[in-house]
């Protein structure tokens, strides 16, 4: 460990993986440092990466240009429930797939694994057919019951439940619970990593989601901020600092969630990407 | 969770071992009991997913517009689709977008994957940093590229320009560099969530593998080559089948970058389906797109599922 050798490749390497996050972060150094400038400062040449003078009222004046306040509260509706629900869902029927076991549980289970393969795309237009007939387009139920049942969250509830030993439910279960009982008590509480990294994708997931609402939310009252800032974009092109500060503000929620349960995140992917 | 050797499909078909069987009426108990919990998300996931996947079949094969009754048609709307130079626009876009998003993402995974598999202090922080576009929306992914990729000031071509090109690309404006343009942002927005796919692949690669090999001679490449490939068949496997499903089901960030333009030189199947099924109404015509779509994937990921198969032999 102490060879000169080794010190300076350490130190080349350090040097490396500084460049090469930095240029990965470039795009978001440029947004932020275009978020505090006026208009006619964004594109200048050269790119002034220390503005002059920090225009921080961008982020007050945001709020009477666009109803973002709105945005940001659909999309914190739309998030929560899916969010809940694909939890409260998912963590259920893992239950059955992973821990009892009855005939044409294994069927059932490859077609939900089956569907994860499937473009959403191939689908879209009979479920928008459904909507349309039950007078659920441009409604925030549509997206509820489109995105609230999916089969991602079933699966890695299931592959996390496959990890815990059966004895532990076997047991519960000698003492008397019913299996209820062991998904509520004993399962569940087990499964905390997994249900946070379940809840955190989803939450992301569906803050991020631009075609969904894209397709099924046409009033305005009802936009999420996905849909808000590209209408504001398509609107006022040319306001690139306004449009920069909009941006800031629908990255920060994720960047606080992701800061907060970051290794939830790389569980969850991991996870679900290989067992 | 993530200590278990990577196995795509062994736990997917073998679950918990078989207890000695009971009798009828506790079967017949632990079945309802077993449908009880998975009923509230199969309701859910039979109305949205699978009778909508089922319906497309049978809507390819039919003429229905928004106000027409459905009439079976056959294969009429392939032949419409085989005729119509659109179609093969997108076709052709998507293949592209495919052709450049896949390989460019998976080697630039890997690579980082890599580069950061070791123990370092603050390797964290770097991880961090290359996973986080992922998960950052996409609308300001795509805006903020759209800015960086400015023809006339834009950072993107006052670096191409400090670098010594004197000529540099119209980037979304221009027909042919729209697509790169794409291509570029997708690849810096997935690469970290594939990284982190390839990071835990490296964690189940033993140790004293590297060790033996370094022991006869063997250099960092050859380790890489001989060691470091072959062990993360089965990440790359993965990895390969969500690259293909993702690429050929593009469309958010085709939609807000480029809006399928210009022209229609980024125009990709998602897109076609979206405007002839919702925005047009002609539903029949849109699922046979749909199912194009759909057999082109099942198709590349069975061909990829082969060679695997023969690659383990």
């Amino acid at each position: 460990m102490s060879r000169p050798g080794a010190t300076v490749r350490r130190i080349v390497l350090y040097v490396l993986l500084i460049v090469i996050s930095l240029a990965v972060l470039v795009p978001f150094g440029w947004m932020l440092v275009s978020s505090v400038k006026l208009d006619a400062e964004v594109f200048t040449v050269p790119i002034q990466w220390i503005p002059q003078e920090l225009h921080w009222d961008n982020f007050t004046k945001i709020w009477s240009r666009v109803p973002l306040a709105r945005y940001l509260t659909n999309s914190l509706i739309l998030s929560v429930t899916i969010t809940a629900l694909q939890v409260l869902t998912g963590s259920f029927a893992a239950y059955g797939f992973a821990k009892v076991r009855f005939p044409g549980r294994d069927a059932l289970f490859l077609a939900y694994l089956a569907t994860i393969a499937v473009p959403w795309q191939a689908y879209m237009v009979p479920q928008y057919i459904m909507m349309e007939r039950l007078g659920l387009v441009d409604t925030r139920m549509s997206l509820i019951l489109l995105q609230a049942f999916g089969a991602f969250g079933v699966f890695l509830m299931r592959q996390y439940y496959l990890t815990i030993p059966d004895e532990l439910s076997e047991a519960a279960r000698i003492d008397g619970l019913s299996e209820y009982g062991i998904w509520a008590r004993v399962i569940l509480p087990l499964s905390k990593p997994a249900l946070a990294s379940l809840a955190l994708l989803t939450f992301v997931n569906t803050w991020n989601d631009y075609m969904g609402p894209f397709i099924y939310l046409t009033s305005n009252d009802l936009w999420t901020v996905q849909i808000g800032l590209r209408a504001f974009v398509g609107q006022f092109d040319a306001e690139y600092a306004m449009i920069m500060t909009g941006s800031v503000i629908s990255v920060l929620p994720i960047l606080v969630i992701f800061l907060v349960g970051q290794r939830y995140f790389v569980q969850g992917i991991a996870t679900s990407g290989l067992k | 969770m993530a200590s278990t050797p990577p196995n795509l499909l062994e736990p997917v078909v073998a679950g918990p071992p078989r207890p000695p069987a009971p009798g009828p009426a506790r079967r017949r108990r632990t079945a309802l009991v077993g449908w009880s919990f998975i009923l509230p998300n199969f309701v859910g996931f039979a109305a949205l997913t699978l009778i909508p996947i089922v319906a497309t079949l049978g809507l390819a094969f039919m003429q229905w517009n928004s106000y027409s009754t459905p009439e079976w048609v056959g294969l009429d709307n392939f032949r419409r689709l085989w005729a119509s130079e659109t179609f093969w626009t997108a076709l052709r876009n998507t293949a592209y977008y495919a052709a450049g998003h896949i390989p460019l993402t998976l080697v630039a995974a890997l690579g980082f994957a890599v580069l950061l598999n070791r123990k370092l202090r603050g390797i964290g922080i770097f991880r961090t940093a290359l996973f986080f576009p992922y998960i950052t929306s996409l609308v300001a992914v795509a805006v903020v590229w759209n800015m960086l990729f400015s023809p006339d000031a834009g950072p993107v071509n006052q670096f191409l320009h400090a670098i010594g090109v004197s000529e540099t690309p119209g980037w979304t404006t221009s027909t042919t560099w729209a697509m790169p343009a794409v291509i570029i942002t997708s690849v810096w927005r997935d690469l970290g969530y594939y990284m982190v796919l390839y990071l835990a692949g490296l964690q189940t690669i033993p140790g004293e593998l590297y060790e033996a090999a370094e022991v006869d001679g063997a250099g960092p490449w050859a380790r890489f080559w001989h060691i470091t490939v072959p062990s993360l068949r089965p990440t790359t496997f993965f990895v390969l089948i969500m690259l293909t499903i993702s690429s050929f089901k593009v469309f958010d960030l085709v939609q807000v970058m480029t809006e399928g333009g210009p022209g229609r030189s980024t125009l990709v199947l998602s897109q076609l389906i979206y405007r002839e099924g919702v925005r047009e109404g002609r539903f029949g015509y849109s699922s046979a797109v749909a199912l194009v779509l759909f057999v082109i994937v099942l198709l590349v990921t069975v061909i990829q599922f082969r060679i695997q198969q023969r690659g383990e032999k």
